[in-house]
């Protein structure tokens, strides 16, 4: 797998440059708050359009403004999970979970539904509408609903923010092992040092909309301690 | 008081579900493409839907009587599809209450629409929804409260229609005389108290269908 991301793009009087290529594992873009982090999930998912450049995973190209291609978010099969769950309300967190699963008939997405939920361990609220559950049980449910869809690519934008200590300690743990397990190469956006030391393969630096930086854990600690 | 002749409720309660229904169908899928789609002239057909609200109704009657009259095209292909005119027929008083309640449910439903969080689509195109699963999936019942809201408020303008009614319909008992025209017709004759029944009658059922929706609201979402 390989994700290959050149493009520019502006917004308002903010200017994204973003020049990388994913390499397999867990990518932490690291960077402040306006740095353009989120900006370019978005630009990743589809969800924004860049005004130059090109983006492609693999032999999909996502988006090519020379040729003026661009493949709309539902056909990019790509995981996502956001700040906030986005969970539907008027559903039940396992019709949410198999909403998301993209073959079989009815029984057999809800089943494939049921098996994500256990890995995420969060089988015991299943029938529950996402208003009764804490902040760290949705975003659980919101891991299962972005693995719902075998995505081929996982973006995670600051996604245990809200939650307290001991819950993100956890999250990141889970996060971790799903990485591992389903080897599905993920991108997860932070401005928390401690969420870099946990969970990096590698660093992916932004500034002030320039995220062309592509280095080790090491490295990117080494230069924030300086 | 003379015999009561409950002819008038029926044939209320029948075109005011009619046109209910069709302003169900216009006026939430107007909504979904008003609130999510941009295109040249979006603006204008925004603003000649919520004409209705603004226009007198007999105004509105009368651009209507011109446009499905028996001289318009409308009235003509309708006559020669079904070989009645349009104008004057109970058919014609659904058409009359479709239009005046249309921008009641329009407007409603499409607040409604934009009062969502765009994130709750976003997630779901992202995760593999789009086009009308999206609308029927996230969307609509998102905005639910809103649209039910919205066809309620269309059934009681739709059952309470006077001006527009009368003119494209006009006044002709045990044919066209809808609710509100009957207690017109017998203040008309000095029958008061009939007119006092029929008005009573006629604000009851509206006021049980207004509870009955508010709560159906309550449980639905």
């Amino acid at each position: 797998m390989t994700l290959d991301v050149d493009v520019r793009a502006h917004i308002g009087e903010f200017h994204l440059d973003v020049r990388f290529a994913l390499r397999p594992g867990l990518t932490v873009v690291f960077g402040p708050s306006g740095a353009g982090k989120t900006r370019l999930l978005r630009l990743i998912a589809g969800l924004d359009r860049p005004d130059d450049g090109r983006i492609q995973l693999d032999d999909a190209v996502f988006d090519d403004t020379s040729t003026r291609t661009c493949t709309p978010p539902h056909q990019r099969n790509i995981g996502m999970v956001f700040q906030q769950p986005y969970l539907l309300p008027h559903r039940t967190v396992l019709a949410n979970v198999a909403l998301s699963v993209r073959h079989g008939d009815r029984v057999q997405r809800r089943a494939r539904a049921n098996e994500l939920l256990e890995q995420v361990d969060a089988t015991a609220f299943a029938a529950r509408r996402p208003g009764q559950l804490s902040g760290g049980q949705r975003q659980r449910v919101t891991l299962a609903r972005a693995l719902a869809g075998e995505p081929r690519l996982l973006l995670l934008d600051e996604p245990f923010n809200a939650l307290d200590l001991p819950v993100r300690r956890q999250l990141r743990r889970l996060v971790r092992d799903l990485v591992d397990q389903t080897d599905v190469p993920t991108l997860f956006v932070t401005h928390d040092a401690d969420e870099l030391a946990d969970l990096a393969d590698h660093v992916l630096l932004a500034d002030h909309g320039t995220i062309t930086t592509m280095t080790d854990p090491a490295t990117a600690r080494a230069q924030l301690d300086r | 008081m003379s015999h009561i002749d409950w002819f008038p409720l029926l044939l209320s309660l029948r075109v005011a579900a009619i046109a209910t229904l069709i302003t169900t169908v216009v006026g939430v899928a107007g909504a979904y493409v008003l609130a999510r789609f941009t295109f040249p002239g979006r603006g204008l057909l925004e603003a000649i839907a919520s004409l209705p609200i603004v226009l007198p109704p007999t105004v509105l009657g009368y651009y209507l009587l011109v446009s499905i009259g028996r001289n318009s095209p409308i009235g003509r292909g309708y006559e020669a599809l079904f070989g009645q005119q349009l104008v004057f027929t109970w058919q014609a008083a659904v058409i009359a209450a479709a239009i005046a309640s249309l921008p009641y449910c329009l407007r409603t439903a499409t607040a409604a629409i934009n009062a969502i969080d765009l994130g709750y689509e976003e997630a779901a195109r992202v995760a593999g929804l789009h086009g009308t699963r999206l609308a029927f999936v996230v969307t609509l019942p998102m905005a639910g409260r809103g649209i039910i809201a919205g066809i309620s408020l269309a059934f009681a303008r739709a059952l309470g229609d006077f001006g527009t009614t009368i003119m494209v319909a006009g006044n002709i008992p045990g044919r066209t005389q809808t609710m509100p025209i009957a207690v017109y017709d017998r203040v008309q004759a000095f029958d008061y108290a009939t007119a006092g029944v029929l008005a009573g009658v006629l604000a009851a059922v509206a006021i049980i269908v207004l509870l009955g929706v508010r709560r159906l609201e309550r449980t639905a979402l």
